[in-house]
């Protein structure tokens, strides 16, 4: 059973949480950005958009599917970017429950986009195989 | 285990259990995380946008594919002006933080401008599309392109309804504290819709001329 | 007129579009209209508009909104059973040469309705209602953090129910399940308006469930109490917080599918269609990834008021505090990670649904921590068996057959047997019955007095619940029985005979439950007619433990004269148990937000443009589209959204309360 939270160890918990309120500023959401942080992220996704562009473009590497990784590889680095110069997120922002958010809504989306794309994938080849004899035969074994 | 807590004698001598001299909250206090929750779940329909792109994105249905539609020199100046739109935005609320009300309008009609080049570029896109008979009902290629980019799209007519709509309370009322949060919740709109864009230019266009 | 004028007015709505040749329709219509009729003339005799215009419809107090959404809820509810009771009656008959009393047309609606009306229109306003009400009580706060938006979130709610109302007098319903399933909800096989209603009901109701989540989570975070850390808020209260993380990130995933099953039907688009490159599993898909998180949205928040009830009729505190905290955390993720278990039948494969199915199973762990906890709780408690207390054993007893039976369909080898069988509609009824309703009638019965200032009578009280637990179980177990026979569900018509005498006996359980549904009403009327005598002077008639008793049944408009301060979990026991005295003077002036009408038009707006896209009324939805721009636009220019209530009439009610507290204790 778990013991009864001891009340008096309290007091200087009470006033962190009761400082909660007047330490959010209005404007507590949002840490403000400085011109040089917001000509940094400029500058930044300027590259990391210049780069995946000009390689798909100019074609200088032969193989797609490198290409492809490096293009999602840049966009990762971009929306970080993105996140830190001109989203201005950090651990703070409203006591770290924007992050917290955040994390949370990028597990979802990777839960929901991965899992739709495995599992559309996995139906796709047993539901619709390829119109031969042979694979739907093997198709039928494995089923 | 028995109900009662054990309490130690005097101690409600120590403790207030109202808080008898409360100091006013400012209004709007939850604002940007209201706000933030708001994009968040915004995030997640891109993300079931993004899954259809994922899945529909191949099915050409015999018609074009993306390779003969996309034309990349378009798309590239069209992520300049949503870039160049986003260091505006910023501009606009450094100015605003310095209480320059003229500054941070004439940031803000600038930003606009980039928005709604943004969107004449993609509607030109679009009746292009449309005239070479590649319209949103030809494939699930198309119809999870349109929606996808369209949506995205959408968004930004509202920000710049939004935007307007602020511009004119800024000069009505000035850069007052609800303005501001007002501004604040824009900006993480406007830069919000940028982070979708990367998504878009990245994984529908230039993966899509790739595939 | 010509046809074309005609058609650009009024779109594809003809005389036809009324069904006044279905004589049980046309039957409900008149009996809809006369009872609309007589309560408008009620309201008009008494002079009772102007009241509910300004205290209740506009009002953005979050209890009387918390107590529209539980109207609501409980209106819908009616409408719901009675498509309920229906489909018994029509499944009971209909044997060999007799065809029963519903055309396919017709039970195809009503089984659709049903389903729809009792997930988003009554079990989700229950809920949001509740955690309305009682959360910003239970932290301590004066009203939640966008009050505004929240009287807006409930009109959105309304506007979509009364879309889902319109649909059964003017054109049909869709006929497709709750869930629409593509390609029968696409345009080929629905062309009619009924799959249309069903969009714009959710999408409409949509926006204000999520625009309520995303309220209560702002409210959870940022307006608790001094003193009251994450792991000092009542477990009630982190049910609604984890509730509403899955609201906001539920939501929008049906949003998006919803969106793009509309553009195939308006736009002509190939999402879902079996044309064109489009996949209708993909529907099935995007819909469970919203459709399981839901299922979850709906129960979490009552597992909250079964610790609530638990702990205070057990007068312990609630065992394993700690534990079930994380439990919601744990499921908060894992909600998300089971959505294909709901369609193992698809054709997935062998590694995808072991991966699921496994999943599925681990999820049921934490749930049954909680049981445990429960009991444990329950354990050496001095258990008072009131109402809600009663309604929480029922739902243990209930519910955890209703789990059983759902680990069983977890099994994917299983679930091939059982996919589609009325075993599933007797599985998912064991645990919405079991758990949301049963919940929700605890709670009713728990915060009533809270809410209104008097206990609900519980003679009658008893009458229901007797009738809804024991109509349950006989309405339900047959189901079980017809499901392992290999029933379908969505049947109208039987050839076996063999199998009648189990649906009789539903039919029993059905009308059981019909009289639970009646004494239910009974007893509210029955408590307020003689509300003197169950009066709750004291404002906390359980023996309460959380914050919401600390202050007065009913609350006034600002909660709490002055924000508690927050020592332990259970912050009103603490405070009981060292004689905390309310403060008697000193009191200031309490900021308060302005009602406003603007919800009420915004919603009204937004049922013109989804009555017009239904219809095809393209100016309208033009029409009302700008109006809803327009208004939400206007209504940003108002910054004079506060008052205050003065020192003086604070002082007054707090006058008023200390003397009826003293009366009381005399009395006592």
């Amino acid at each position: 059973m778990s013991a009864p939270t001891n009340q008096h160890q309290a007091v200087e918990m009470e006033r962190d949480a009761h400082d909660r309120g007047s330490s959010d500023h209005v404007d507590g959401g949002a840490a403000h950005g400085s011109r040089s942080s917001y000509v940094t992220g400029f500058v930044l996704s300027v590259i990391l958009t210049a780069i995946p562009f000009g390689l798909v473009m100019s074609g200088v590497i032969g193989d797609k599917s490198v290409v492809a990784g490096i293009c999602m590889a840049l966009a990762i680095v971009q929306i970080v970017v993105h996140m830190i110069y001109f989203l201005h997120m950090n651990r703070k922002s409203e006591a770290g429950w924007t992050l917290m958010s955040l994390i949370f809504t990028v597990i979802i989306v990777v839960i929901a986009l991965t899992g739709s794309l495995w599992v559309m994938f996995h139906m796709n080849q047993n539901m619709m195989p390829p119109m031969n004899p042979a694979s739907a035969a093997e198709m039928s074994d494995q089923m | 285990m028995t109900s009662t807590t054990d309490v130690p004698p005097g101690a409600h001598n120590a403790v207030t259990f109202y808080d008898t001299d409360p100091h006013e909250h400012p209004p709007g206090q939850s604002t940007m995380l209201g706000f933030w929750l708001y994009l968040m779940s915004d995030c997640l329909i891109f993300a079931m946008l993004f899954a259809a792109w994922g899945v529909f994105g191949g099915s050409y249905a015999g018609g074009p594919r993306p390779s003969e539609l996309f034309e990349l020199p378009l798309v590239a100046v069209n992520t300049a002006m949503l870039l160049f739109s986003s260091i505006t935005y910023g501009f606009a609320m450094l100015a605003a933080d310095e209480k320059k009300q003229g500054a941070t309008l004439g940031w803000l009609a600038i930003t606009g401008v980039f928005g709604l080049c943004f969107l004449g570029i993609e509607l030109y896109e679009f009746s292009n599309l449309i005239a070479e008979g590649a319209g949103p009902w030809r494939s699930a290629f198309l119809s999870s392109f349109f929606t996808l980019v369209g949506t995205h799209g959408l968004h930004v007519t509202f920000g710049i309804i939004w935007l307007v709509t602020l511009m004119v309370q800024v000069s009505r009322k000035g850069l007052i504290d609800a303005n501001m949060r007002r501004l604040q919740c824009l900006s993480l709109f406007w830069h919000f819709l940028d982070v979708i864009w990367i998504g878009v230019f990245t994984f529908v266009y230039l993966l899509g001329v790739l595939r | 007129m010509s046809d074309t004028l005609l058609k650009t007015i009024f779109g594809r709505l003809t005389l036809e579009s009324f069904p006044i040749h279905e004589p049980i329709i046309l039957g409900t219509f008149i009996a809809v209209m006369l009872g609309g009729i007589a309560l408008v003339g009620a309201i008009t005799y008494f002079k009772l508009w102007k009241w509910l215009w300004t205290e209740w419809f506009t009002s953005v107090d979050h209890k009387k909104v918390g107590i529209m959404y539980m109207v609501l809820g409980t209106v819908m509810l009616l409408r719901g059973f009675s498509d309920a009771i229906m489909m018994r009656a029509q499944q009971a008959m209909a044997f060999g040469a007799n065809e029963g009393y519903l055309n396919a047309h017709h039970y195809d609606q009503v089984f659709t309705a049903h389903g729809v009306i009792m997930i988003f229109f009554v079990a989700m306003p229950f809920v949001t209602g509740i955690m309305n009400y009682v959360v910003p009580l239970q932290i301590g706060a004066r009203d939640v953090s966008f009050p505004f938006l929240n009287n807006f979130s409930f009109w959105m709610t309304a506007a979509g129910a009364v879309i889902v109302m319109a649909s059964l007098f003017v054109g049909e319903f869709a006929r497709t399940g709750w869930l629409a399933m593509a390609p029968l909800s696409g345009l080929d096989y629905s062309p009619d308006v009924g799959v249309d209603y069903y969009v714009w009901a959710l999408q409409i109701a949509g926006v204000g469930t999520l625009l309520s989540g995303v309220n209560l989570i702002a409210t959870i975070v940022k307006m608790r109490a001094p003193g009251m850390t994450m792991f000092k808020m009542p477990i009630f209260t982190w049910s609604a917080l984890v509730t509403n993380v899955l609201i906001v990130a539920a939501f929008p995933v049906l949003t998006a599918v919803l969106a793009m099953l509309s553009l195939d039907r308006y736009v002509g688009t190939h999402f879902f269609t079996n044309t064109g490159g489009g996949n209708p599993m993909m529907y099935v898909n995007m819909i469970w990834i919203w459709g399981h998180p839901e299922v979850y949205i709906l129960i979490l928040p009552l597992f909250g008021v079964f610790s609530e009830v638990t702990s205070t009729f057990s007068g312990k505190r609630l065992f394993g505090y700690t534990s079930m905290v994380y439990a919601l955390l744990v499921i908060c993720i894992l909600a998300y990670l089971v959505w294909l278990h709901h369609f193992f039948t698809m054709g997935s494969g062998a590694s995808v649904n072991s991966f699921f199915g496994i999943t599925t199973m681990i999820i049921s762990i934490p749930t049954g921590a909680k049981i445990f906890n429960w009991l444990f709780t329950m354990y050496k408690g001095r258990i008072r068996f009131e109402l809600p207390m009663m309604w929480t054993v029922a739902f243990m007893l209930t519910f955890v057959v209703g789990g059983m039976t759902g680990v069983l369909l977890a099994v994917p080898p299983a679930d091939f047997q059982l996919h589609n069988s009325l075993f599933l509609v007797a599985h998912f009824h064991n645990v919405i019955i079991g758990g949301v309703l049963f919940g929700a009638f605890a709670a009713i019965n728990y915060w009533f007095p809270k809410a209104f200032g008097f206990k609900l009578d519980p003679w009658w009280g008893k009458v229901s619940f007797w009738s809804w637990v024991v109509g349950f179980w006989v309405a339900f177990m047959p189901l079980y029985v017809l499901g392992l026979m290999g029933v379908t569900r969505r049947l109208r018509h039987f050839d076996d005979p063999s199998l009648q005498i189990w649906f009789i006996i539903a039919a029993v359980g059905a009308a059981m439950i019909a009289v639970g549904i009646a004494a239910f009403l009974i007893q509210i009327y029955v408590s307020f007619r003689d509300r003197e005598r169950l009066r709750d002077w004291t404002g906390d008639p359980w023996d309460g433990r959380s914050l919401e008793w600390a202050t007065s049944s009913p609350p006034p408009a600002y909660n709490f004269a002055f924000t508690p301060v927050i020592h332990d979990l259970d912050a009103y026991y603490d405070m009981k148990s060292r004689n905390a005295e309310r403060p008697l003077t000193g009191f200031r002036d309490i900021h308060m937000p302005k009602n406003t009408g603007t919800g009420v038009v915004l919603a009204g707006l937004s049922v013109a443009f989804g009555l017009s896209m239904i219809w095809y009324m393209w100016w309208l939805s033009a029409l009302s589209f700008a109006g809803i721009l327009a208004v939400s636009i206007f209504h940003t220019f108002n910054y004079d959204r506060d008052f205050h209530i003065h020192a003086d009439e604070v002082e007054r009610t707090e006058e008023e309360r200390t003397r009826i507290l003293a009366n009381a204790a005399a009395g006592a």
